[in-house]
């Protein structure tokens, strides 16, 4: 699959649903979307049309906010009907603003931070012991590595060597109110991954080629677990958006909406 | 109640290999046979009681049943919002087994008072709420709790507490279990008080006072047919808990009475009061200091017998 014109149209499904929603999380989907555009199009064994198939790469969204992204890469991708993606936030809909597993193909519901990097160890653990060849990836926010359950899990993979698991940290420097820099400092970020004897491998996370090196990872006897930080723009491809802490909470609506539509789509054609 | 958990823990390991025990770093001596009968099957994640609810719902997840096992506050506490949002959303297979309820280690101070986990845990959606009374009932109970899917909370005492149950008693998961009948009083005990809920049941006929006992190894989903049939029954239902007096089985019962129209009995809650304990010391201490002790239980239940004869 084409990972480029994925990225380009789940970040127009986004923009649509978070418009028509007038809710949140724009930058942080943005941030994203070339990772979960490359996972879905290129690297996550998987079966559409049987979400629950056994030998199915695992992967879970523990930034839970930027959920519609991964909605719109799973409609994109076939596991549903991406009309179904107009009731995003709308009453009675499945596909509620942090992401849930109502949804076909998603694993596990997050929302609360520093959740899905543990569930993602016990699924890694438990595929090691029965002897199954998948991966488990995970995507975790910059300002979600805060939280202390996180490297509580990332002791456990190194302890047990769960080369099957793969953490993606979306490294876009800003988190809710401020930069990370000034809210938390991370840095040295990958060293704290590397001191804790993970694998860690930094890339560009816009660029696709680096992102499909660094996501194949595979699972090997006494291998470490592997992160992949990814350095990436909060808000990327909507150029008032990039770099912005407004565009955490703000909500795309009127003549900035419509100025975000036109560069996406013009990206998209370019 | 501990052995008797391990006990059936371990003839439910041997018989599905789904069966994982998962510790934080906690059941020396207690989880060692086992770990060394079972190594597959366990795994002690350190102290780490969030991520150990987390891998244990990843567990879940690909079809395991998992026991996470801690001291009370500790695998429940700690990690609420985990077994929240991961473990019951998610109806994981995931029973959180704690030990050390009430004041079981009431000297080692506050932080191992485990005196509001019934309330907390109750409340969240979706989690089956089991304290055994005895270590019949914790044999019975360990096995129903894994046998039958979706999340629970097992609150375990410690070690050596009395079996109260004589012969074979039939312990089923939500159901109220009768230990004796009386006309005059219905005595309801979770988890460990049942010996002093007996005891006191023992003294209260001496006092020519009639009092079943009932056991309530199950909070929640509460036998509610069993408390209202009581409630039409006798004048007055006490509650004994080593616990809060709010929000655990003294508020579950009188949710279900509150409800009733017409001649119902009146709620007497025991249980510990709201602020935090004062004294630290021993179980039996403890619960002597907080007015659950057999002595303290009948003076309360005969107060609020007297008030209702001469209408205080």
């Amino acid at each position: 699959m084409d990972t480029q014109a994925l990225a380009h149209r789940i970040r127009l499904d986004a923009l649509h649903m978070v418009n028509r929603a007038k809710t949140s999380h724009i930058g942080s989907m943005f941030s994203m979307a070339d990772v979960v555009a490359v996972l879905y199009g290129r690297i996550l064994a998987k079966r559409p049309d049987h979400p629950t198939w056994r030998d199915r790469d695992r992967f879970i969204l523990s930034k839970g906010h930027a959920g519609a992204v991964v909605y719109a890469a799973l409609a994109a991708t076939g596991y549903f009907d991406p009309r179904l993606l107009e009731s995003y936030c709308r009453n009675g809909s499945v596909f509620c603003g942090h992401i849930s597993h109502d949804v076909p193909g998603v694993e596990v519901s997050t929302g609360s931070l520093g959740h899905g990097l543990p569930i993602a160890a016990g699924m890694a653990y438990a595929a090691r012991q029965d002897g199954a060849q998948h991966r488990v990836f995970t995507i975790l926010s910059d300002g979600e590595c805060d939280e202390g359950s996180n490297w509580e899990a990332v002791l456990f993979g190194a302890h047990h060597r769960l080369s099957n698991l793969v953490a993606i940290v979306d490294y876009n420097k800003i988190q809710s109110l401020a930069s990370v820099a000034e809210t938390l400092a991370l840095e040295p970020f990958a060293d704290k991954w590397r001191v804790f004897n993970w694998n860690v491998i930094e890339v560009d996370g816009h660029d696709h080629a680096a992102l499909v090196a660094a996501l194949d990872v595979t699972p090997v006897p006494n291998g470490r677990p592997t992160c992949v930080i990814a350095h990436t723009t909060k808000g990327k491809g909507v150029s008032f958006m990039e770099n912005s802490v407004l565009w955490h909470y703000r909500t795309p609506q009127g003549e900035e909406f419509a100025a975000a539509l036109r560069e996406l789509e013009e990206a998209a054609r370019a | 109640m501990r052995d008797a958990f391990t006990r059936a823990l371990s003839e439910l390991a041997a018989e599905d290999p789904r069966v994982m025990l998962l510790t934080g770093d906690l059941g020396f001596g207690v989880l060692t046979p086992f770990a060394a009968a079972y190594p597959k099957q366990f795994l002690n994640v350190g102290v780490a009681e969030q991520n150990m609810a987390g891998i244990a719902v990843g567990l879940a997840r690909e079809g395991r049943i998992v026991f996470t096992y801690s001291i009370a506050n500790f695998n429940t506490l700690r990690c609420l919002e985990q077994l929240r949002n991961d473990a019951c959303y998610h109806a994981a297979n995931v029973k959180v087994v704690s030990v050390g309820g009430g004041f079981c280690y009431g000297a080692l101070g506050i932080s191992h008072h485990a005196t509001e986990d019934l309330a907390i845990m109750r409340s969240l959606p979706g989690l089956t709420v089991v304290a055994p009374g005895d270590p019949v009932e914790a044999g019975a109970l360990t096995r129903a709790v894994g046998e039958t899917p979706g999340t629970f909370y097992l609150r375990l005492g410690r070690g050596g507490e009395p079996v109260v149950h004589r012969g074979a008693p039939h312990v089923v998961l939500g159901k109220a279990l009768r230990l004796c009948d009386g006309a005059d009083v219905a005595i309801l005990s979770v988890g460990g008080m049942l010996s002093n809920a007996m005891v006191a049941a023992e003294l209260l006929a001496q006092q020519g006072v009639a009092a079943s006992v009932t056991s309530i190894h199950t909070i929640k989903p509460l036998d509610e047919s069993a408390i209202v049939a009581l409630a039409r029954e006798v004048g007055l239902i006490v509650t004994v808990e080593e616990h809060i007096a709010c929000g655990g089985l003294g508020g579950a019962v009188a949710e279900v009475v509150a409800g009733l129209s017409g001649a119902r009995a009146r709620v007497l809650r025991i249980g510990v009061g709201s602020g935090f304990s004062e004294t630290i010391g021993s179980q039996d201490h403890l619960r002597q200091v907080h007015g659950l002790s057999p002595d303290g239980i009948i003076r309360r239940i005969l107060e609020t017998l007297q008030e209702r004869i001469y209408g205080h």
